[in-house]
């Protein structure tokens, strides 16, 4: 039977996976300039991690702080990412974040205003102005759903719950993805003349996370799987403030816009203790050092009764707390009967972003693989050490059109890809890996595999790292890919089976966690969201290079590239590192 | 720790019945938790739809002892020890599998609604006071609870005839919207079958985010529609004034 016979198949110009912010807005984009886009995601539409972004879109509007500019912005995204980051990119988010917001608010978005009608801006950390647009707590949601409300009209072809396997490639081109269903379980094949990977993060592969279920990471081992590069994956963020009590809801984040509006945080003393770490920004210092703080308070016994810190925003008033932070009110109420207009939250570090991701060039987007481009958190380089709150979801859309205008413009030039004997022999090896999983004899339960792996991570390449643990990490690491190799399901029905799919899954999860150890291995020293126990301070060589990771043959190679600058930004950044100096 | 009793419904489109499993319940468990462990340990191809466990993705809408809610945000603690917690999908909806269900039609509906159209002269300056409750209904996660227990989808499966809550409340944040210039008062009207709405409030009293959607959304939205299609005085008024001096146009569809 041919490959048309056995299996469902669909052509489009550009297809894009994963429709959250980044991956709608390449949509939305790419159908605006008249090429057929085809939008696959793993859950509903508009369910996407996307909407549980809580904090604001950071843009330099200047609508409260008038002094605000976009060259503010490029200082405190470099700053935070502690000059990492690809220059290039941090100076087009910086640029095209307020066109870009000012554009969902033409599409329908309800921004909360400033007294005389224009988009109000909150404070966040890092950021040196009043910067990020919001709606009360919910300004994910706002996002994705003024998105979504745009995309469905524009001719779109929406594929839910279909995860994405295996792309396929034509030579070294790329021309479409593999997929199943997850309602029936059934292959399908799509025909592309380009991707666009918009995947998301990681977090599912550490115990406490933020993250949904989606994140594992499916992006990043898709990517380098068809040969596209990998860039600082040791950049995993550790969000200061995730929920610690009780167990069910551990890791739930509870978001920075708390400390934007006021909150303080305290240890089991009533110490204010950012004060030892950060006088001059306190509450509001970047998502590591506070992360860092937290640990270190808890670990040294100053911590709260459940191994966390006190965040307390009570101090502001029942009204305020329940107007600006709505959804955090009812997640403490609901969740751990805690009323935070009277009392205190208990806090600590949850996994909540990664840094790192596909290595893609600034101005479009695109990898180093022909016909693929990627945007959103599945990519490297806009982020540098540590993100900024309110850096994503402005990331977001600035990236997501650019994906979207640079993979519409090379659909439009390439002639279809065939669906030839190489395409064919691609097809079956990977219906063949989803199959192999069913009524495999003494299989590894995949969920038992997946909390040994979530361990590994937690307890050996988390908020402070060393190279004992590291190595230790990479040794499991490769003991849970053996073990991986042999996961299965009983032989049992494909409609809607959550163990089936975790199968899969776990394999792009440990292509992820291998690359963040061994990134993390090779940087000696501390920089943004990586710590190292056993070398603490910045390093001269270090802070000049990015580690790249690649697949080579069958191998995971990894190997250091200097930092991507900008000649005619460089008086910026000068000017940044020596104001932070003082 | 103690165990308690759970009967979840196994099954799919052909049929299916409860199958009871026993579950070791820890402090502020919830019932999405549960169904995690069954998973793991039991069952681990109960299929169960959900996403973020934090009350804001709309994924894990179920019926718990009978009352829609989100598996996520219902404590096991709400239910006395020793009764036995039941866990259904969502009755309205075609069942796929165990708890998860077709909510397509969902979606296919709110394709049908004009969208947020801007004003030619739209000047983007707009007061607090004037979207407070645009952005209520926008707090919508769309977990379709409400569509759920609707009578008139559930009990009289009227979706050919009937947009549902979620429609309503989708529909009264874009008339409500300071900027918008459409005017979908006839779509009300006839496609999305406002007037089968009989307020019974359970669709408000399910939302999982507090949206007052029939005081809020429907209510008003009916206002209207009768103000433009059956209020006499205003017919007539209109006539006089020589139709709409700075009316909205009346379109179905969008014009793009």
């Amino acid at each position: 039977m041919s490959v048309e016979e056995k299996y469902e198949i669909h052509e489009h110009d550009v297809i894009v996976v994963g429709a959250g912010g980044a991956g709608l807005r390449a949509a939305i984009e790419s159908s605006a300039m008249g090429c057929r886009t085809a939008l696959i995601c793993k859950s509903l539409l508009g369910k996407a991690h996307t909407v549980m972004a809580e904090g604001g879109i950071a843009a330099a509007l200047a609508n409260v702080d008038t002094q605000d500019s976009w060259q503010t912005h490029f200082q405190d995204t470099i700053f935070g990412g502690k000059y990492l980051n690809n220059w290039r990119m941090v100076e087009l988010h910086a640029k095209e974040a307020p066109e870009r917001v000012r554009e969902l608010e033409r599409w329908g978005a309800v921004f909360d205003r400033t007294s005389d009608g224009k988009i109000l801006q909150r404070a966040f950390g890092g950021h040196t102005y009043k910067r990020l647009a919001h709606v009360g707590d919910r300004t994910g949601l706002e996002l994705i759903r003024t998105l979504q409300d745009k995309g469905i009209h524009q001719g779109i072809d929406v594929f839910m719950e279909c995860t994405v396997t295996r792309l396929l490639k034509d030579g070294d081109r790329i021309c479409g993805a593999f997929a199943y269903w997850r309602e029936t379980g059934r292959f399908v094949v799509f025909k592309a003349k380009a991707v666009v990977l918009a995947t998301g993060g990681i977090g599912k592969c550490y115990k406490i996370t933020s993250n949904s279920w989606e994140y594992t990471g499916d992006g990043h081992a898709l990517g380098y799987e068809a040969g596209a590069e990998l860039v600082d994956m040791e950049f995993v963020q550790f969000h200061p403030t995730g929920m610690v009590w009780p167990p069910g809801v551990m890791g739930l984040l509870v978001t920075e816009a708390v400390r934007g509006e006021g909150g303080i945080l305290k240890n089991s003393k009533g110490e204010r203790f950012m004060e030892r770490y950060d006088p001059k920004r306190m509450e509001l210092s970047t998502r590591d050092v506070v992360a860092r703080a937290i640990y270190t308070e808890v670990k040294e016994g100053r911590g709260t009764p459940h191994g966390g810190c006190f965040l307390d925003i009570s101090h502001r008033g029942a009204e305020y707390v329940k107007k600006k932070l709505p959804s955090m009110y009812r997640q403490f109420l609901e969740l751990a009967d805690v009323d935070i207009t009277k009392e205190p939250m208990e806090v600590g570090p949850t996994c909540h972003y990664i840094m790192g991701g596909i290595k893609v060039d600034a101005e479009t987007g695109g990898s180093r693989v022909p016909g693929l481009y990627a945007a959103g958190e599945c990519t490297g380089g806009m982020n540098g050490a540590n993100r900024l709150g309110g850096n994503s979801l402005s990331d977001l859309i600035v990236f997501g059109k650019r994906a979207g205008v640079s993979a519409a413009e090379y659909g439009k030039k390439k002639a279809a890809p065939e669906v030839g004997s190489t395409i064919a022999t691609q097809i079956e090896e990977a219906a063949q890996e989803m199959t192999a999983f069913f009524g495999r004899p003494h299989a590894e339960d995949p969920y038992k595999l997946h909390i040994d792996l979530q361990n590994v991570m937690q307890n050996l390449v988390g908020i402070f790292r060393e190279e004992k643990d590291l190595s230790k990490a990479l040794n499991k690491l490769e003991q849970l890919k053996h073990r991986a190799r042999n996961v299965g399901v009983a032989e049992g029905h494909r409609i809607y089976n959550p163990a089936w799919h975790l199968c899969k899954d776990l394999q792009n999860m440990l292509t992820c966690t291998v690359a963040i150890t061994k990134a993390a291995l090779m940087r000696k020293e501390s920089r943004g969201a990586h710590s190292r126990l056993d070398f603490p301070n910045n390093d001269d060589y270090w802070s000049g290079h990015n580690i790249v990771v690649k697949k080579v043959g069958e191998e995971m190679k990894i190997e250091p590239h200097p930092v991507v600058q900008v000649p005619e930004l460089k008086p910026l950044v000068e000017e940044k590192k020596a104001k932070e100096k003082k | 720790m103690n165990t308690r009793t759970f009967k979840v419904w196994r099954g799919d489109q052909q049929g299916g019945d409860e199958v009871t499993y026993r579950v070791e319940v820890a402090e502020g468990m919830v019932v999405l938790d549960a169904i995690h462990q069954i998973q793991r340990t039991q069952a681990c191809d109960l299929a169960c739809r959900w996403n973020c466990k934090a009350a804001k993705c709309g994924s894990c809408s179920a019926e718990v002892n009978g009352k829609p809610r989100l598996m996520c945000k219902t404590r096991m603690d709400d239910y006395p020890d020793g009764e036995i917690i039941s866990v259904h999908p969502m009755k309205t909806f075609p069942v796929i599998r165990d708890l998860v269900c077709d909510v397509s039609w969902n979606y296919k509906v709110n394709k049908k609604i004009p969208p947020f159209t801007p004003k030619k002269d739209a000047n983007w300056v707009m007061y607090q006071e004037d979207i407070d409750r645009v952005q209520e209904f926008r707090k919508c996660i769309e977990c379709f609870l409400c569509q759920n227990v609707c009578h008139v989808l559930r009990n009289h499966n009227m979706n050919e005839q009937f947009y549902g809550p979620r429609s309503m409340v989708r529909i009264a944040s874009l008339e409500m919207h300071p900027m918008d210039a459409l005017d979908r008062s006839k779509l009300l009207k006839e496609d999305a079958g406002l007037g089968l709405c009989n307020i019974t409030k359970c669709c408000t009293e399910v939302c999982p985010e507090d949206i007052h959607i029939t005081d809020n959304a429907i209510i008003p939205l009916k206002e209207r529609v009768v103000d433009q299609y059956y209020d006499p005085l205003q017919i007539f008024w209109r006539k006089i004034k020589g139709d709409h001096a700075n009316s909205k146009p009346h379109h179905d569809k969008p014009t793009f």
